[in-house]
């Protein structure tokens, strides 16, 4: 799960992780009030879950209390395009309003989960500022690492070592030593899957903030975090990828329009990747896991008849355990309650399939059958271009 | 022959008195597989599904002899399922649960390091030595005994190669699936290493999908070590960067770890690599005619 920078930022100030003085604002007036406290000159920040906001106008620096209140108002309520958004934008509704400060040096730390290494990995760079994937392939030797033994968990002399590698010194030396440990902190006690700080903030006081701060968390571990479950921005989510999570179906919408129903995530994207192969595009990924129950198929139905984007479907289900003449039942009674609003493609295989078949023919509905995955895409193709 | 698993298996069922644990072990009962026990803590003493009920894997190892393990316990309880088994002394150990924390598993693989144990997932379909003992959730009856061993990642996508495989008249030596999380037990090169020296294995099937490094890794081993046939797919060549596509291991990020990059990969350590799913069954063919 994604949270918004003024959140992430509240957990790690709770870590003890340096931060700048700011508030979040929902209207220009509001603002303007915060400018007058931390002011006079403050930054402001356009809260979306994507980065690269500076270079949408999504950033930007006022030198007092009226003209924070100016930036705000074009701000808030903007849709702001940035590299990561797409063509489309997101909508801006709230404003970080944060203390300018004087820069000496930007620099990054991050930390994520090295599944080759199967451990925590402390990250850090002299290079702050600058997408750290660029970083790491253009000047590897430029990235810094520390392994973290899971049993002992990260420790001091491996936080020495980063801030060396960063050219600290004196005061400011000690105060990124007790950074690197507090993010460290934050990141292990969240079951956080990243903690990013880019740019890491050295001001020319010689002080030590995280000037900006991501956070993603792993979504098996949130419901023992349920203060930061609530974090979650509906709004900066697709729709349809917020219904069917409250279904617990796995969905993911995509730019194409062939509409696609599988059991398994192996197998859902295997079904997109051969649609492909066969001249069409995927409209979306959706899993009704490999047990495919009758609630699931019909919430999944719904859903798929309810993307305008879909103009052919196809249903791929590999009925294993589960027989395909309950799962034939299942589809035949959610297109009766939703209709059958575009041509779809049913392919089912496994266990009682000639029993199954025979009942999606009787239905009376008319489902276009197919025996195997290639024949069942290359059906759909060319009823999706229709 | 076949590897990690035969006839000769005994098993217990970690969570067997719950709806998953009680269903499954019906099914794999009725395969042929010798269930010597369940734990379900608190339970102790009570018999389920003709099967004594212990309080604990070492009873259970004590009184039954069990020497592999099935896993269907809860996410938050499953990495706790997991080392109380490695403890026990089970040689090997398959986790079918799905949706533990990261977190979790990294510290049992921990906690697992320098015991003589093998873990299989979490949130995998299990393992099956066709006509000879199944630990897992996967439909026993598409299975026939044969030459191909089966690594995958994947659930129902690993059905539907059997499947093909079946259809074409090869059977299965093992097909084993690895989970399809970020952190795993057993991963494709230590698999392949197994089927190396497995007599009869003639070929493997690889499934992979999107997200680590796992397939790059078992390319490089295939080059430099693996003298039989292997034949791959990788799931995911039309998933977006950034998303989690359903398995919590399955996302691109950071650019790394696309479809693409293995499939290159693995075609340059002279994998026969299908680019559809559909020629998984097809390729095998080919494999073993130029092999």
């Amino acid at each position: 799960m994604k949270i918004h920078e003024y959140q992430a930022k509240q957990i790690l100030k709770k870590y003890g992780v340096q931060i700048p003085q700011g508030e979040v604002a929902d209207s220009p007036p509001e603002a303007r009030k915060i400018a007058d406290k931390i002011g006079p000159k403050v930054v402001l920040k356009a809260q979306v879950h994507a980065g690269g906001r500076g270079k949408g106008g999504g950033i930007k620096l006022a030198k007092n209390p009226q003209e924070a209140e100016k930036i705000a108002k074009e701000m808030i309520g903007m849709t702001l395009i940035t590299p990561q958004t797409g063509s489309e934008g997101k909508l801006v509704k709230r404003i970080l309003v944060e203390e300018a400060l004087d820069i000496a040096r930007e620099l990054y730390i991050g930390i994520v989960i090295d599944r080759a290494k199967e451990a925590p990995v402390v990250m850090a760079s002299s290079e702050g500022g600058v997408e750290i994937e660029k970083v790491a392939s253009e000047t590897p030797g430029l990235i810094f690492k520390e392994y973290v033994n899971p049993g002992t968990g990260f420790l001091p002399f491996q936080a020495r070592n980063l801030a060396f590698k960063l050219n600290l010194e004196g005061d400011t030396f000690k105060q990124g030593v007790k950074f690197i440990i507090s993010l460290y902190k934050a990141f292990a006690a969240t079951d956080a899957s990243l903690a990013e700080i880019n740019p890491l903030l050295i001001t020319k006081q010689g002080n030590v903030l995280a000037l900006d701060a991501k956070m993603n968390f792993d979504d098996n571990a949130l419901l023992r975090h349920l203060d930061i479950k609530e974090m979650r921005d509906l709004d900066e989510e697709d729709p349809l990828e917020v219904e069917a999570s409250k279904f617990n179906l796995s969905y993911i919408k995509l730019d194409g329009n062939v509409g696609c129903m599988v059991n398994g995530a192996g197998l859902a994207m295997a079904t997109m990747d051969i649609i492909m192969h066969s001249g069409g595009m995927p409209a979306n990924f959706l899993d009704v896991g490999g047990g495919v129950s009758e609630e699931a198929v019909k919430n999944a139905f719904k859903i798929l008849v309810s993307d305008k984007d879909v103009k052919a479907a196809l249903i791929n289900i590999f009925g294993g355990i589960v027989r395909c003449d309950l799962v034939a039942n299942g589809i035949v009674k959610a297109a009766k309650e939703f209709g059958l609003k575009v041509p779809m493609v049913v392919r089912l295989e496994g266990t009682n399939v000639e029993l199954g078949k025979k009942i999606l023919k009787e239905s009376g509905l008319s489902f276009y059958p197919a025996e195997t995955m290639k024949e069942a895409a290359e059906k759909v193709v060319p009823l999706a271009k229709q | 022959m076949s590897i990690i698993i035969d006839e000769k298996t005994r098993v217990v069922v970690q969570g067997i008195t719950g709806g998953e644990g009680t269903f499954h072990t019906q099914r794999m009962q009725e395969y042929g597989t010798t269930v010597v026990a369940g734990v379900t803590p608190g339970k102790g003493g009570t018999t389920h599904l003709n099967v004594p009920v212990y309080n604990s894997v070492n009873d259970a190892v004590e009184k039954e002899g069990a020497d592999a393990s099935a896993i269907f316990v809860p996410a938050f309880f499953a990495s706790d399922a997991i080392m109380e088994a490695a403890g026990a002394g089970i040689k090997c150990i398959v986790c079918i649960t799905e949706g533990i924390p990261t977190f979790d598993m990294i510290k049992a693989k921990l906690f697992l390091k320098g015991k003589d144990c093998c873990l299989i997932g979490p949130n995998t379909p299990g393992i099956i030595s066709p006509g000879k003992c199944k630990i897992g959730i996967m439909p026993g009856h598409i299975h026939t005994p044969g030459t191909i061993g089966i690594i995958s990642r994947s659930g129902t996508l690993t059905y539907e190669a059997v499947d093909q495989v079946t259809k074409l008249g090869y059977g299965q030596s093992t097909a084993i699936g690895i989970g399809g999380d970020p952190i795993v037990g057993l991963q494709f090169i230590d698999l392949l290493k197994l089927f190396k020296d497995d007599k009869d294995t003639e070929a493997v099937i690889l499934i992979g999908e999107i997200g680590g490094t796992a397939e790059e890794e078992a390319a490089e081993y295939i080059k430099k070590e693996f003298p039989k046939p292997v034949v791959s797919f990788i799931a995911g060549q039309t998933a977006p960067p950034g998303r989690r596509m359903g398995h919590a291991g399955a996302i691109i990020s950071g650019g790394k770890g696309t479809a693409k990059e293995k499939m290159k990969a693995l075609e340059e350590a002279g994998v026969h690599v299908a680019k559809s799913p559909a020629e998984i069954g097809q390729k095998v063919k080919e494999a073993l005619a130029e092999a």
